[in-house]
Parts: structure tokens; C-alpha cells; sequence
């Protein structure tokens, strides 16, 4: 384990699994109970239009995905919002628009894309230094941004409540999914485009089942995710898998063990 | 003296081409116990809504403390909703609920004046036992009465009621309404409530709304309800027994 942590590409992938683990299994709780699982597929298929973006223009293709992944978010919320389609319709239009712009932009580099490889699975060698200061960034505007958890969550118990009590929810929906879909993109590279939906939700489900407050919920999706985040990321490299695999199959083995935990209850 | 805490003149709210309220014009003095009957469709949760501030109306007035909707002090007011729209799969626990009635938020932490307010209300309401309960494990009753506690919390001046008696059995809905006495007995509270039942109105009533799109009848319950204006409003009343009794 010490030697593991001599490695620098390591450090680099266990600070940054740290930092998304944190970021995925908070927002995660309110993917989870607002019943918005799907979202998480939305944003990170957007993602992979904006990463294929970046790639063909050869600049860093997160800094494209970031932009990219916001506008979709927003483009989610603001049709859920002024149509009555349901939220899965509106994320499925938005989900295979994107996804069939990543591939236009991936054929239109003509030349094989290795990197798409690890964007699609992630990988630990992948964590730049970049990487983690932008990362850090966003979990410091999420402990700035604290105060709105009480806000989000009377939203995600009942919203014409939290309405009736003055809760801009609408504004509140924005800045949530704005937020999530910048999360989408920091964990990209370590968790990878094919999983981010289940590194958003499995941790908070878990949750879900061993706690009876919302707010226990959040402390235990948060303590279920950054643990897996460091396992799965030692698991990934003894192993010798992708590091986004190892993850999601850590986080599954908690889910189904807490699920026979809490049924025994 | 009574004040004006509701006036409400020419109030119409219009979907498109679909009108959902046509001229109601009513006034509620402090003190009071309103009920609104109405069949399905006829406009009573939409006027609430507008009440609320959660629905724009196309034209009239509406005045609550003198205030338009959305611009009162909303620690005035309490809004109760069907307790089966909630959602009961969110995790949380009966003191939760009724803490987020005070702090108009939810709450992170159970502590300080919020959770004294909180256990006060529940002890008022008779359900100090099931503050630390999950609100997935109580029953309709428990959870109307954990409702009512989260609605007297902050001591408002109105209560507004989304058909309080749905999803109880019949002893909690004589609960319901004895807690709901007492709490205006002992405060200056207005209580607004939509109803389906003629009796429940016509029992506990100051005055009732009778609406249909448009107002029917607004008045003393034994002038409101008379037949005329339930056949106005239902269309028919042989399916109420419950009138026979007026």
C-alpha cells in the first residue's frame, strides 16, 4: 500500500478519486430521491459529445465537456420546465443528440482515438494535475454552496411545500444541475463515461437504505463513495482493470450487502 | 374587532381558453373557519393555488394581509396538502417534517429553537411519541396529526387545508378536526379548507365557498349549503345523504 502511494500517478488518482467520490455520492442523494437516475446517463453521453468536441479541435477535452455538459443541463431543465414532458423524454432527446455528436466529431478527426478509450472507462494513469485543482475548485463552490442543501432537499420532499414557503425552486433546479453536470465531467476520466450514471447513484441508494433522515443520507453516501472511490482505485491497479469498473463493482458489493443488511432489520 | 385577512374581487384565472375561475368574490375575517365544497374540476385546488402564490390569475384582485400572494410574510401562513401526494419513500423522520414547517427549510441538524417549537407542536397535537418515527412507518392519521403539528409550528395566522380528511379513517378525522378547533381556540388563526364533505362543512364551518368555476354561494353554512346551490354546484345532490341532515 506505502509503495502504492510513492507512485505519483497514484497520488494523483487517489486525491482526485477522493475529490468525485465526495462530489458524485452528495449531488448523488438528490439524483436518487428526486428519481433522476437517468439524468446522470443524460449528462454524461452530453459529456461525451463535448469530450469528442475537444478532441477534434486537439484542445484539452474536458474543457470543452464542461461548457458542453453545462449547456445541456440547462437545456434539461429549462424544457422539463416549460414543456409537460416527463423528465425521462426530455433526457432521452437530449442523451442521443449529444451521444450522435460525439460520434460526427470522433469520425470527423479521422484518426483513431485511443483517448476516447479511457474517456469511455476511465483511468487511473489518466488524473492530470489540472485535473485536481479543477476538481477542488468545484468541491470548494459545493461546501460554499452548502446552504442550498436544506433548499434542495424541501424541494426533493415536496415541492409545492417548499414553494409555498418562498423556495425558489426553479433557480434552485438550475444551479443543482449545473452542478451535477460539472461533476459529471471532473469524474470523467476516472470513472468513465459508460459508469458515471451509477457512480452518482449507487452510492446514495445504499444510503437510502440505511438511513431514516435525509441528512444521515447524505453523510452515509458521502462516506460510501469516497471510500469505494480510494478501494476501487487500489483495486484497479492490483488488478489491472479500469479504474471506473473497479469503482462501480466495489460500490455494487456495498449496495447488495446493505440491501440483506437492511431487509434482516 | 375582526380584520380583513382575505379579500378576494373578481378573481378569474384562465388556462388559455379554458377558464378554471370565474369572478369569485369573497372576504375572510381573522377568526374564522372556511370550508370550500366543490365537485371534482371546479377550481377549488387552483384557488388555493393562487392563494399559495403558485398560480398566476388573469384578472381581479387578491389581497392576503394586504399583500398580493407571493409577496406575504410567509411565516403568516401554513399550507397543509393531501397527505397522499406526499411523498412518503423520502427519508424522514416525523420531527423533520414538522422542524421544516418552522424553519421553512429543511433541516440538517435537530437542534436549538426549531426542535422545541417542533416537539411543542407534536406535543399539542398528541404525537410527542412518533417525533423520532420514520414518516413511512406511520399511518394516515399519525401522519395528518404530524401534518397539523408541522402547520401550528410557527403559530401562523392562517391555515390553508388541501382536503385534510383524504387518505384518514373516520376516528382520525374527528381527531383531525377537534386539534383543529383547539388550536383556533387558543389562537386567533383562520382555517381555510377544501372539502368533499357537505356535513364536515356544515359542522365546522363560519362560512363556506360553494364553487363550481364560478362561486355558487358564499355564506353562513346553513344559507350556503341550502339545495339550490348544491344542485348548482353537483348538478345533483341524491348521492349525498348527508344533506338530509341540514
Amino acid at each position: 500500500m506505502l509503495e502504492l502511494l510513492s507512485l505519483p500517478f497514484m497520488q494523483r488518482a487517489l486525491i482526485g478519486g477522493v475529490l468525485v467520490g465526495f462530489l458524485a455520492s452528495y449531488y448523488g442523494v438528490f439524483v436518487v430521491q428526486r428519481g433522476l437516475s437517468f439524468l446522470g446517463s443524460g449528462l454524461a453521453h452530453a459529456a461525451f459529445g463535448g469530450v469528442a468536441l475537444g478532441l477534434l479541435l486537439d484542445s484539452e477535452p474536458l474543457w470543452i465537456a464542461v461548457p458542453f455538459t453545462i449547456i445541456v443541463a440547462i437545456g434539461i431543465t429549462w424544457v422539463k420546465n416549460k414543456t409537460k414532458l416527463g423528465s425521462d423524454t426530455t433526457i432521452g432527446i437530449f442523451f442521443s443528440v449529444s451521444m450522435a455528436l460525439g460520434i460526427v466529431f470522433l469520425f470527423m478527426r479521422k484518426q483513431y482515438s485511443v483517448d476516447a478509450f479511457t474517456y469511455l472507462f476511465g483511468s487511473i494513469l489518466s488524473v492530470s494535475y489540472t485535473d485536481i485543482l479543477f476538481t477542488s475548485f468545484v468541491v470548494i463552490i459545493t461546501i460554499a454552496f452548502f446552504p442550498l442543501w436544506k433548499r434542495w432537499a424541501y424541494s426533493s420532499f415536496d415541492r409545492e411545500l417548499a414553494q409555498a414557503d418562498r423556495v425558489p425552486v426553479l433557480f434552485d433546479d438550475y444551479v443543482l444541475s449545473v452542478l451535477i453536470a460539472v461533476t459529471v465531467v471532473v469524474s470523467i476520466k476516472l470513472v468513465g463515461i459508460v459508469l458515471i450514471a451509477a457512480f452518482l447513484v449507487i452510492p446514495a441508494a445504499t444510503a437510502r437504505l440505511l438511513s431514516k433522515s435525509f441528512s444521515r443520507m447524505t453523510v452515509v453516501s458521502i462516506i460510501i463513495g469516497t471510500l469505494s472511490a480510494i478501494v476501487g482505485l487500489w483495486a484497479s491497479y492490483l488488478l489491472d482493470v479500469p479504474s471506473g469498473a473497479a469503482i462501480i463493482l466495489l460500490q455494487a458489493c456495498t449496495f447488495f450487502i446493505s440491501m440483506i443488511f437492511s431487509s434482516a432489520k | 374587532m375582526n380584520q380583513n385577512i382575505l379579500e378576494l374581487k373578481n378573481l378569474s384565472v384562465n388556462y388559455g381558453e379554458h377558464t378554471v375561475l370565474d369572478s369569485i368574490n369573497f372576504t375572510v375575517t381573522s377568526h374564522s373557519f372556511i370550508s370550500i365544497v366543490g365537485p371534482n374540476g371546479a377550481g377549488k385546488s387552483t384557488l388555493i393555488k393562487v392563494l399559495l402564490g403558485l398560480t398566476e390569475f388573469s384578472s381581479g384582485s387578491v389581497l392576503i394581509f394586504g399583500n398580493k400572494p407571493g409577496k406575504v410574510d410567509s411565516s403568516l401562513i401554513s399550507y397543509v396538502p393531501q397527505i397522499k401526494t406526499m411523498d412518503r419513500n423520502f427519508p424522514a423522520i416525523a420531527i423533520e417534517l414538522v422542524i421544516s414547517g418552522v424553519q421553512q427549510r429543511w433541516p440538517w441538524a435537530l437542534h436549538g429553537d426549531a426542535r422545541t417549537k417542533a416537539e411543542n407542536a407534536l406535543q399539542l397535537v398528541g404525537a410527542k411519541q412518533i417525533a423520532n418515527r420514520a414518516i413511512a412507518d406511520l399511518s394516515g392519521g399519525e401522519l395528518q396529526r404530524v401534518c397539523i403539528a408541522r402547520s401550528i409550528a410557527k403559530y401562523p395566522k392562517l391555515i390553508i387545508m388541501d382536503e385534510p380528511a383524504a387518505g384518514i379513517d373516520a376516528v382520525g378525522e374527528s381527531d383531525l378536526y377537534k386539534l383543529l378547533e383547539d388550536y383556533q381556540s387558543k389562537s386567533d388563526a383562520t382555517i381555510l379548507m377544501i372539502t368533499h364533505d357537505w356535513h364536515i362543512a356544515n359542522h365546522h364551518s363560519d362560512f363556506v365557498l360553494v364553487l363550481n368555476r364560478k362561486q355558487i354561494s358564499y355564506g353562513p353554512p346553513v344559507e350556503s349549503l341550502k339545495e339550490e346551490n348544491m344542485r348548482r354546484a353537483f348538478g345533483h345532490i341524491g348521492h349525498d345523504h348527508t344533506l338530509k341532515s341540514f
